[in-house]
């Protein structure tokens, strides 16, 4: 996906004018936030089972070529061929190549993020597949354009059932209905046709298994096994390399955390390990499987100072939770991955020159971290991302005058109390008789908005001097 | 008890008064509080935007002027919260200051964490003023809560001050200040406010008080710009030292 990150102001700015987009976005305190705080009180020892998790993700991580290269042998003795992609593009065209490979003229896909990353969609369509999303929100999405996804578990969490009520009689061509249950059928009884005549199903894939050689597929509507038993002759998964987990107890442990995390759920409806492709006697299954496991800047974490990023397990707590996130929703951040996660995944996959905006849109509250299943510590890594901005010179030129003019000063106390002294009358000065000021200039990002309280007119050094 | 007071920059330039219910607090638990006369800033808005040789030229001037205290008291949770938890990631890389830092750190507290479980202050000066400030409601200030983890002493300080908090909806929601946030995405922080300020609103309180300037100046800013000249914003040492 092409990252619009750079235009995050703009986009952030119609998003908080958006009303509709307001009151839609406050589901996710409703319902993601409440559900997850409601969930993890079911676990006897929540913060023991995000401990175990952290240490088994990190041991995938810490040894990720071992673990690949178990699970690579694993999934080719079972059948199964492991192809590696370097990027996101090198991925696609693999994909597209296994396509053409088996004649494939349409594909079913079930949710995955990293096929957004791969601009997947567009490649199949340019070499004449039809790709057909299955999950009910990226459906949604397809239908209304190829539109995308706005968050990375709930992707359609921006729109509300009215507008899917007029898409859906737009493009199904049927009547305006305004049921939910009788609009997903509806979704279903477009979707089946396709499931039937797909030769191809794509999946993303939660977590690959390097112990059995399997995928772990999460999803509450089923599709994804609809993508891959029925009729298609071939499976595709695209995944990252840094979602493989060595063993089945591994993925035990993360699954304890993923849902209650995700939607509050004890767990999904679905929980899918598939292993190789079909074999003698089995009823049903693909007659090829492959693995397309995409690097696309992830190697270059590992050992880096933001090498805990790679243990995320895609829940998407840390945007339920981002009162940032809250207000201006997916669509601001500009590429694949929103919220927290996203201002570091964006920048570290796509070039923190590309996404200036990102890891400075935060208020570093912490509840990210704080909800975060596997404690990244997401407010660390941003104000890392801020430390290499500042040291590649990527930051504007005011700010950077700004910052060393007051380190000047807070360096040398006897200049910083006369220059306090000084700002302090200069701020009195500007209220008049009032207690507030109204208008400020050079701090117009907050008088705009705000009153600036203003001070007394002495600091307290000097007021504790003379009581003193 | 021999403490070091850190005033913090905006306590002094914006606020004065809130450091001497501070010092008054300090002095009712029976402390010699020291106000070192060379103290500026504890460095947290270079260490947050970046600026990380900054941050520790001010990180080592603050252990140069504070380590031969008994205990060092912050009334604010994120200088607070910058000095105890970030200070050692700026000296990860020098074993001597790292050191030093971590031979103070224990002793850096939060004023009501302070007040709460190292003074064990049990008679506030600001006892029986309750009338004075009305119906109050308690925001949690981020890095005070997520870093200090201080949540149940200011609300049992209020207590025993026989205030009674009304608790609002989400107070331990972020008020949108984010420091140099709130000046770069005014817009974005002025949404987050909003929302503050209406379960301010709703908790029908008189005042909110609250231990952090910078969620202070935010949400009093608002709520005047908003029209609401009324709902008081106080710091917690006004209420708890009776200055109201």
């Amino acid at each position: 996906m092409q990252v619009q990150s750079m235009h995050f102001k703009t986009r952030a700015g119609q998003k908080l004018a958006d009303q509709r987009l307001q009151q839609n976005l406050k589901k996710l305190s409703t319902k993601f936030v409440s559900g997850r705080a409601s969930a993890i009180t079911e676990l006897d020892d929540f913060e023991g089972t995000r401990n175990a998790a952290i240490e088994r993700r990190m041991r995938a991580i810490e040894n990720l070529d071992v673990w690949l290269e178990t699970f690579e042998k694993k999934a080719t003795s079972q059948g199964a061929t492991v192809l590696f992609a370097e990027s996101a593009e090198e991925a696609s065209r693999l994909v597209v190549e296994i396509a053409k490979k088996h004649g494939v003229k349409k594909a079913t896909k079930s949710k995955s993020m990293v096929s957004e990353e791969m601009a997947l969609n567009r490649a199949l369509e340019a070499a004449g597949v039809q790709p057909i999303e299955t999950d009910l929100g990226e459906y949604i999405l397809q239908i209304n354009n190829n539109e995308a996804p706005s968050h990375i578990i709930a992707p359609v969490v921006h729109k509300d059932k009215e507008e899917i009520s007029d898409l859906f009689a737009r493009v199904h061509n049927r009547p305006r209905l305004t049921d939910i249950p009788q609009m997903t059928r509806e979704a279903r009884e477009m979707l089946r046709p396709q499931f039937l005549s797909a030769d191809m199903g794509i999946t993303g894939g939660n977590f690959v298994i390097a112990e059995t050689g399997s995928v772990a597929i999460v999803t509450n509507e089923g599709n994804e096994g609809m993508c891959t038993i029925l009729p298609p002759k071939v499976h595709v998964v695209v995944t990252g390399i840094e979602k493989v987990l060595p063993t089945l107890e591994d993925f035990a442990t993360v699954m304890r955390l993923l849902p209650r995390s995700a939607t509050g759920q004890s767990i999904s409806n679905y929980v899918s390990l598939l292993t190789g492709p079909k074999r003698e006697g089995d009823a049903d299954g693909p007659e090829h499987m492959y693995f397309v496991l995409v690097d696309g800047g992830r190697t270059g974490l590992i050992g880096s100072e933001f090498q805990e990023m790679l243990r995320c397990i895609r829940c998407g707590a840390c945007m339920n939770h981002c009162p940032v996130y809250q207000k201006i929703g997916g669509h601001s951040y500009g590429w694949v991955y929103p919220g927290p996660m996203g201002s570091v995944l964006t920048p570290s996959y796509a070039g923190i020159e590309n996404a200036l905006d990102l890891p400075q849109a935060s208020t570093l509250c912490g509840e990210c971290h704080v909800v975060c299943p596997v404690k990244i510590p997401l407010p660390d890594l941003l104000r890392k991302l801020r430390e290499k901005q500042v040291d590649m010179h990527l930051r504007p030129a005011a700010e950077r005058i700004g910052l060393t003019v007051w380190a000047f000063f807070a360096k040398r106390p006897t200049l910083y109390r006369l220059a306090t002294k000084i700002g302090v009358r200069f701020l009195r000065m500007m209220a008049g008789g009032k207690k507030t000021i109204s208008k400020l200039p050079g701090a117009g990002g907050w008088t705009d908005y705000r009153e600036m309280p203003a001070p007394s007119g002495k600091t307290f050094r000097e007021m504790y001097k003379e009581r003193r | 008890m021999r403490v070091g007071l850190l005033v913090t920059c905006l306590i002094d330039t914006m606020r004065p008064e809130i450091g001497f219910s501070t010092l008054k607090l300090l002095e009712a638990a029976g402390c010699e509080v020291v106000v070192p006369e060379q103290q500026t800033c504890c460095g947290q808005p270079a260490y947050s935007s970046g600026d990380r040789k900054a941050a520790r030229a001010l990180a080592e001037k603050f252990v140069e002027e504070f380590e031969g205290f008994d205990y060092v008291v912050i009334p604010s949770g994120s200088c607070g919260g910058n000095v105890k938890t970030h200070y050692v990631d700026l000296f990860s890389d020098d074993p001597a200051w790292l050191a030093r830092m971590q031979r103070l750190a224990p002793r850096v507290y939060e004023l009501t964490d302070f007040l709460q479980n190292v003074a064990k202050l049990d008679k506030l000066p600001g006892e029986g003023k309750s009338a004075a400030v009305g119906k109050v409601t308690y925001h949690d200030s981020c890095c005070g809560l997520r870093e200090l983890g201080v949540q149940k002493q200011p609300r049992a300080l209020l207590d025993k001050a026989g205030v009674e908090v009304t608790e609002m909806k989400d107070s331990r929601q972020c008020c949108g200040f984010g420091g140099s946030f709130s000046l770069k995405y005014g817009n974005i922080s002025s949404a987050i406010v909003d929302e503050k300020c209406a379960n301010i609103h709703d908790s029908g309180a008189d005042a909110v008080v609250l231990g952090d300037l910078g969620c202070m100046l935010n949400i009093e800013g608002r709520l005047r710009r908003t029209g609401d000249d009324k709902t008081r914003v106080l710091h917690v040492a006004q209420v708890l030292a009776g200055d109201i």
